[in-house]
């Protein structure tokens, strides 16, 4: 899948946490592409893997315990397994930058936030001290903060100008990708709604195209051109917006919306999927999620799915469609 | 049916160096026998104090809780210690609200040694497995830590223990939010289930409006210490008057596609609790906003039937 329009190309990752209590498989083969100027969500509940494949990206998988077992990961054609430190250096905040979940904790509570600006940009362009300040007070004022607040402390900011500050220093570098893990899960509402608009507009100016790591549909059906589901370390469906929501195939995707509320029909009992994320350190011998299937056959349980591409967008890893009549039910 | 639970004009305030700080500013609401108020609003809104206030976890700076028609701020301790049989809570982070050196047996069976209502050990583990069964938990977790256990395994602890007194009332305190999705619907339905075999009232606190939708038969909306509407579930989401509920809702992401309605973003922050001036509190981020609204703190007064708001021009009028 060479393609020059992609700037992340991620083939068979496979990422172990090995650590005293057994190998803990937690990105086990996963294919994701990204073209320029475009956003994919990666989805999934907590123990899927999405956080690793972001920290892989980066080369940040703390080792030990974590080892990325194989694969490539492509940032514009060029691999970032087969970079040395030095290089990898010179990557982080210039080519390829990354947004936490927790603002509070992604800030350093000795610098201003001038100076976290600043200090990316003095990292990787050849400007002066004073250029660089003055970029970081721009930065400041093009998330919504105003210029004289640049020699503040981050206890000084609320959570969501906090979180603006760390977009600032992500963007700092106008980078090709951005990762954003969760930007707004530690906000509220009303100010998860401002950053994402920002996110939205600052990325259509920079042209950066995004990963989105978020458990939330909604937020993905707002920012995204396309959807990766991920469940026990490996992606069991994606495809655009349209194959995903309107589309869905897989039968756990179908119950991640069926336990979603509905807000248009209050009335409408939610349908949780049974059971529990199996321990990645211990995963069934056949299809991960076949404990938890309403579908699953002793053929799930026995053999791993495979990925079925149904249309040139939208894949499935299901075993269940051998059965050309096989479809799930998705409750409207 | 009769109100299990009447509040009138409660306060809390907390000193603060810099001055007082109206977490909880004059708020009245009943709850009926057998139903749920849904209580939503942004971080520090007062929801959580609101809810602990109501038990005298906090006490309260004044007012008045009716419980069954008893005024619980009038009770000395021992009689409180014998009210909150009744009236029990659920925390929002299953992480911290369990005692880590206690097996899950010793948990649930806690509040059923205080209120000596099974004396006899046999009995007592007894209905302790009971419990567990009723929350969906496995018998082999008895002797088990919580530290052993997954968020919603946990959430489900939690959910036990407060269920081990027969209580009435209930105040979950944002019992999902620590949650994945998957999990969050089987407590969720949990709770419900619960509620219609048990007749248990809620009060449900949570800053999640399609949870709360889902949930609550009315909802109260808190902005800044205050109720600014109140409604039953149903008419708040299809007729918001406040323009805060307006902008909560809308702010909602919504899981499909096609149906994006017109999003307002208010703009700014909540602003500090902190010595408020006598104005209404959603003036200086509100659309609609006019000189009237800084005269004075509008009253929360009944537009229609069982439909309240706080504003001086509520939309639609």
């Amino acid at each position: 899948m060479k393609d020059k329009n992609n700037i992340l190309n991620i083939e068979n990752l496979v990422v172990y946490y090995e650590t005293e209590n057994g190998i803990i498989k937690a990105v086990n083969g996963i294919d994701l592409q990204l073209k320029k100027k475009k956003s994919i969500g990666l989805v999934g509940e907590t123990g899927a893997g999405k956080t690793t494949t972001a920290l892989a990206m980066l080369r940040l998988i703390p080792d030990p315990p974590g080892v990325i077992k194989s694969g490539v990961i492509e940032l514009d054609g060029e691999n970032i397994l087969d970079k040395n430190t030095k290089e990898l250096e010179r990557i982080r905040g210039k080519d390829i930058a990354m947004i936490f979940q927790d603002p509070m904790t992604a800030l350093n509570p000795v610098f201003t936030v001038g100076e976290q600006i600043a200090e990316s940009i003095l990292l990787h362009e050849n400007v002066t001290k004073s250029e660089a300040n003055k970029r970081a007070k721009e930065m400041l004022e093009l998330v919504g903060i105003s210029g004289y607040r640049v020699n503040d402390y981050p206890h000084q900011f609320s959570g969501g100008m906090k979180q603006r500050v760390v977009i600032a220093i992500a963007l700092a570098c106008h980078p090709k990708l951005l990762i954003a893990d969760e930007p707004t899960t530690a906000l509220d509402v009303t100010i998860q709604a401002q950053v994402l608009e920002l996110m939205n507009e600052l990325r259509e100016k920079y042209e950066t195209s995004l990963l989105m790591i978020t458990h939330d549909l909604g937020i993905v059906a707002e920012v995204c051109d396309e959807v990766a589901v991920m469940y026990a370390g490996r992606i069991v469906e994606k495809g655009t917006l349209e194959d995903i929501f309107n589309e869905t195939k897989h039968p756990y995707t179908e119950g991640l919306f069926n336990s979603l509320p509905n807000i248009k029909d209050r009335k409408a009992m939610l349908k949780p999927i049974r059971g529990l994320m199996p321990d990645p350190a211990n995963l069934p011998v056949g299809c991960s999620f076949s404990p938890r299937c309403l579908y699953a056959t002793d053929k799930c349980r026995e053999k791993k799915p495979v990925p079925r591409w149904i249309s040139d967008t939208h894949m499935v890893e299901c075993t269940a469609y051998d059965d050309p009549l096989f479809h799930i039910e998705r409750g409207k | 049916m009769a109100n299990l639970i009447e509040v009138k004009n409660l306060k809390k305030y907390f000193n603060t160096s810099r001055g007082m700080l109206q977490a909880v500013d004059g708020i009245s609401f009943n709850i009926e026998e057998g139903k749920t108020l849904g209580v939503v609003g942004e971080s520090g809104c007062g929801k959580s104090t609101t809810g602990r206030s109501i038990l005298r976890l906090i006490e309260p700076t004044s007012g008045e809780v009716y419980f069954d028609g008893r005024d619980l701020l009038k009770l000395n301790e021992s009689e409180l210690r014998k009210a909150r049989k009744d009236m029990q809570i659920i925390f929002q982070d299953p992480f911290s609200s369990l005692d880590p050196r206690k097996t899950i047996n010793q948990i649930i069976s806690e509040p059923i040694i205080i209120h000596k209502l099974i004396t006899n050990k046999k009995e007592r583990e007894k209905r302790v497995l009971e419990l567990m069964e009723t929350v969906g938990l496995a018998e082999r977790f008895f002797n088990t830590y919580p530290h052993e256990l997954d968020g919603g395994r946990r959430q489900r602890i939690g959910i036990a223990r407060a269920l081990s007194v027969n209580p009435k009332f209930i105040v979950c305190d944002e019992p999902v939010s620590a949650l994945d999705v998957s999990i969050q619907a089987q407590i969720l339905n949990l709770l419900k289930e619960l509620q219609k075999n048990l007749n248990l009232t809620y009060m449900f606190i949570t800053h999640d409006l399609s949870v709360v939708n889902h949930f609550s038969d009315y909802i109260a909306v808190m902005y800044l210490g205050k109720i600014v509407e109140m409604a039953p579930a149903e008419e708040l989401f299809t007729h918001p008057l406040h323009p805060y509920t307006t902008a909560l809702l809308s702010a909602i992401p919504v899981p499909s596609l096609g149906e994006k309605t017109e999003r307002i973003i208010i703009k700014g922050e909540v602003t500090s609790p902190i010595n408020m001036p006598d104005e209404c509190r959603f003036a200086n981020r509100c659309m609609y906003v006019r000189d009237e609204c800084k005269k004075r703190i509008p009253e929360l007064r009944e537009i229609c039937t069982n439909h309240f708001v706080a504003c001086e021009f509520p939309l639609g009028n």
